[in-house]
């Protein structure tokens, strides 16, 4: 099986993405994904799961919650409407904006794209565990003073899309910090702050974090 | 001679910039109330139509539901606003798609949804106009008495004679596509409402008292029985001017019904199909110059399409026509405007406000004007830019200094625009990715037009604690552009107080006196005044006093804020409270005739030169900003950080605007109402973009500013389309400029 990956911000540009895929089905490649991580998984592999509430184990910023769910509830509404935990917001609810970004296992995903059940047995990290109460991450510092974010309803997601860039790419050029979270959409405009904040952040981040 | 502030002209921290970005800030779809059930609207399916019946499919066990039709309307069935002539719920007739007619409520919103799709509206279909020249030749009468819901005249000198004198006469007509706000919240609503406690929302929206004024008649309560709060707000850029009453209106009927709280979000393709969009417009032109290139007549037939109900299109035709003619002096003018009916939704309010719209045919035809002169387009503008002294078509005498050749200088300087010019013009000949710089120079009027800011007569109130903190009260809402941040900075600075001491209170129409919307560029420059003067009342009652001294503290120093809070603990033990509060006045000797559409329409301007330079392929059609550089005039810029932002961010839509932003209408229905198909840019799209002030303070605004946030959308649209015709010679003359329309403008150039 060829090996894919989530959605992940990392080397995708919207636009380059849509050209290879074609603007209509850029939702249903996000939820083939999806489908393959559900087989790829030995809780859910082989079981009908639903029409009714299922029980589930999520992993969300180190602490374990169980619940029970839908099957078609998202990890999104998981997050947002069981666990209140509401800094990943719901925008276009199917992969395109990039504002529900969270971590799954390090890497960038799409929350509203990835069915809760299918998050079980991995390390979810959400805005709100990024830093401990009271403290701000080296990044969120950087957008903050790069005032890259205006109404802020897109902040969590380029905030999270950036950690996991940086994570991988610790030392990014001008060039591809320009490219690098084109995965995520902001109307305000704040790309040219969000720009220098990745920059910026990455200089915080050297020396290890 | 007052020491300039220290604050004002300084970067100083966002307000709310800590809770934005760790995601603790609260949106409306972020809070949760005891009880709450969720809302869902269910839409006209047609543009035009007779409602016979509604059938309610037998699957559903509706007696779990909150089901709501215009018969439940306690008061008026109206969205109250300049006429009352959109219903809050269709009764009879639908006038276009996705009108609400019916609102159901569960507490699941899976069975809600499903719910929705189950209702079905039986409507005997009506004919229907979807076009500004349908509406225009009156094919149907589908709105009043002729499908005109405002027309305006202005008239300067002497148009008709002054033909003859024109030595040549140059004719043109533009058209601009509508534009989706796509502000990334979604709109929403929650509302507790019950016949004893009265109606209250919280919500997304840019105007608390818009909403306050559409719920009080809906439900026939006294004012205080209405109360509007604003959530943290997700963007909102004229979208969420008018439509937040709707959706108030929809979640507090359900609320009425249920007894219960509400809420209602709206997902991206409901936002995006049902709520109001930019106004598409038709500009025709004719303009008469001579043989060296100055303005003799300019005659302007401004149109746009309004959709199915007024809403506020007379107020964005207002703006429209008076920015029509742009920064120019021209002794003849005449410019008619008017707006219509279509059977499409109300389309509304959208950062410029009608000016994008009439700056882009103006800004384009100006360049054909300039080759018809043999001139080149910078030189045209220069021989007929307005100066200090002179008139705009409104008849507005300008007092300001204003210098727009320099602004242009400067915008050529920083963009190398006439090295590069010359050099496009050379290598494109064999290029297939040909290059171009084109420029726009425009101006934009800063509050409400003409007697609107008397008549709004907003009001500010600046409170005091007894533990020395400063509390600004107003309704001017952050959505964004750092309205909280620039009120603090003037409070601040006006009371010699550290930053850290002032709160901004939350726009609450229970809490705050009305400032008036949070629209027309006017936070900074009118409520930001009022912020500066109701501070300053607030400071004299302290010195009045006793606390010594100018700047609040002894010897001309600013106190320290022990003192501050020693003199307001003092004053609030002998008197209670302290508070100042502020009124609008109008700056002296402004005029504005409403009848014949002359005067002051503005106090004051913003001017400006936007330049850009884009790539554009010949075999692919594909179009790219390469470069942008935007110089302006914002009398004096309060927080530099902030105000570059919102240059950036009106750049970015102005690029949407002209080359990608395209809704797809089939009988008035929008098709592509998702992110996926109506493409907005990306990081990937947006250039450098290169923001330069000139300062030149206003003596009438806050520290000197003028307003600022809806300028960067007017210039980018002409500055790129100007720019693709110098790369390939095409005349493009509508916008978005989507690779279709590229490709039939060059097989025109070809052929
Ligand atoms: S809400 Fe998930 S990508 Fe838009
Ligand atoms: S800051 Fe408003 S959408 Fe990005």
């Amino acid at each position: 099986m060829s090996k894919r990956k989530l959605p992940t911000q990392k080397g995708l540009s919207r636009r380059a993405f849509l050209k290879t895929t074609g603007a209509a089905v850029s939702a249903g490649v996000v939820s083939g994904a999806a489908a393959e991580l559900l087989n790829a998984q030995s809780t859910a592999k082989n079981k009908v799961a639903g029409p009714g509430e299922v029980p589930i184990t999520l992993r969300v910023n180190g602490e374990t919650h169980n619940l029970n769910v839908e099957p078609r509830v998202t990890l999104l509404d998981a997050l947002r409407d069981r666990l209140d935990l509401t800094g990943a917001k719901k925008v276009c609810d199917r992969g395109t904006c990039g504002t529900c970004t969270v971590l799954v296992d390090g890497k960038a995903a799409y929350a509203c794209s990835m069915l809760a059940i299918d998050a079980q047995g991995r390390e979810i990290l959400t805005i709100e565990g990024l830093a401990p109460e009271g403290e701000l991450h080296p990044i969120s510092a950087a957008f903050v003073e790069n005032d890259a974010q205006q109404c802020g309803f897109c902040t969590p997601g380029f905030v999270m899309a950036c950690k996991a860039y940086l994570d991988r790419n610790p030392n990014p050029t001008e060039a591809q910090a320009k490219k690098a979270l084109g995965g995520n959409l902001c109307r305000c405009g704040t790309y040219i702050g969000v720009r220098a904040a990745v920059l910026d952040a990455a200089a915080r981040m050297k020396g290890g974090r | 001679m007052h020491p300039e502030p220290p604050l004002i002209g300084q970067a100083v921290p966002r307000k709310e910039g800590r809770d934005k970005v760790t995601g603790r800030a609260r949106y409306v779809d972020d809070l949760v109330f005891p009880g709450m059930m969720y809302g869902a609207t269910v839409r006209s399916p047609v543009a035009r139509g007779r409602i016979r019946a509604i059938h309610f499919d037998e699957n559903i066990p509706w007696q779990e539901f909150t089901v709501v039709t215009a018969q439940d309307i306690p008061g008026e069935n109206c969205v109250a606003l300049i006429l009352h002539d959109q219903p809050c719920l269709a009764a009879e007739i639908v006038n276009h798609p996705e009108e609400p007619v019916v609102l159901l409520g569960h507490p699941d919103k899976h069975l809600l949804e499903e719910a929705r799709r189950a209702v079905r509206l039986e409507t005997e279909p009506l004919p229907a106009v979807f076009t500004i020249e349908d509406s225009l030749a009156k094919k149907e009468i589908i709105w009043g008495e002729d499908n005109v819901f405002k027309s305006f005249l202005v008239e300067k000198g002497d148009v008709d004679s002054a033909w003859a004198r024109a030595e040549i006469v140059v004719e043109g007509e533009y058209e601009t596509g509508a534009q989706e706000q796509l502000y990334i919240e979604p709109n929403g609503m929650i509302a507790v409402a019950n016949p004893d406690e009265g109606v209250t929302v919280w919500g997304s929206m840019q105007c608390p008292y818009y909403v306050h004024k559409a719920l009080v008649p809906l439900f026939g309560l006294s004012k205080d029985k209405v109360r509007v709060i604003q959530a943290e707000t997700g963007g909102g850029f004229g979208g969420k001017e008018e439509y937040p009453s709707m959706i108030a209106a929809h979640a507090a009927l359900l609320a009425w019904k249920a007894g219960r709280p509400v809420k209602l979000i709206y997902d991206r393709a409901e936002d995006m199909a049902a709520t109001t969009k930019r106004h598409p417009s038709r500009t025709r032109h004719r303009t008469g110059v001579t043989r060296d290139g100055k303005l003799v007549a300019l005659e302007i037939d401004f149109v746009i399409d309004g959709g199915a109900y007024c809403t506020l299109s007379p107020v964005v035709l207002s703006r429209g026509t008076i920015h029509a003619a742009g920064p120019y002096e021209c002794p003849n003018v005449r410019i008619r405007s008017r707006a219509v009916a279509t059977n499409a939704p109300p389309h509304g309010a959208f950062r410029g406000f009608g000016a994008p719209q009439s700056v882009f045919a103006l800004e384009r035809h100006f360049d054909q004007v300039a080759k018809a002169c043999g001139l080149a387009p910078d030189e045209f503008r220069r021989r007929n830019f307005v100066h200090a002294g002179g008139t705009l078509a409104v008849s507005q005498v300008i007092h300001e200094n204003v210098d727009l050749p320099q602004l242009m200088e400067r915008a050529f300087a920083e963009s190398d625009y006439h090295a590069k010019r010359a050099r496009f013009a050379r290598e494109n000949r064999d290029a297939r990715v040909k290059k171009g710089i084109g420029f726009a120079a425009f101006l934009h009027g800063a509050g409400f037009t003409g007697s609107g800011e008397e008549y709004l007569a907003s009001v500010v109130a600046v409170e005091a604690t007894a533990e020395g903190r400063v509390r600004v009260l107003a309704a001017s809402t952050e959505i964004g552009q750092g309205a909280n941040t620039v009120f603090t900075q003037i409070a601040a600075d006006t009371l010699g107080l550290d930053p850290e001491l002032i709160d901004i209170a939350p726009p609450d129409t229970a809490a705050v006196p009305n400032s008036g919307p949070t629209v027309a560029s006017r936070t900074t420059m009118i409520v930001g005044k009022l912020v500066e003067s109701a501070a300053l009342g607030l400071k004299q009652t302290l010195v009045s006093s006793g606390l010594p001294g100018e700047r609040g503290g002894p010897e001309g120093r600013p106190c320290t804020s022990e003192e501050f809070q020693r003199a307001c603990a003092e004053y609030i033990r002998k008197h209670g409270a302290l508070r100042a509060t502020c009124q609008y006045a109008p700056p002296p000797g402004i005029k504005w005739d409403d009848e014949k559409y002359q005067g002051d329409a503005y106090g004051a301007y913003a001017w400006a030169v936007y330049v850009a330079e884009v790539s554009v392929d010949t075999v692919t059609y594909e179009i790219r900003v390469d470069d942008f550089v935007a110089v302006q005039e914002v009398g004096k810029v309060i927080h530099p950080v902030l105000a570059t932002g919102q240059i950036e961010g009106g750049v970015a839509q102005g690029i949407g605007y002209a080359l990608y932003e395209n809704v797809v209408w089939r009988e008035g229905r929008m098709v592509n109402a998702q992110m996926t198909n109506y493409i907005m840019p990306t990081s990937a799209d947006v250039p450098p973009i290169r923001v330069f002030f000139e300062e030149n303070p206003y003596p009438f605004g806050p520290g000197g500013a003028k307003g600022i946030g809806e300028l960067p959308m007017d210039g980018p649209a002409p500055a790129i389309v100007n720019a693709i015709e110098q790369a390939t010679g095409a005349s493009i003359t509508r916008i978005p400029v989507t690779p279709e329309v590229l490709m039939e403008a060059l097989e025109g150039v070809h052929a």
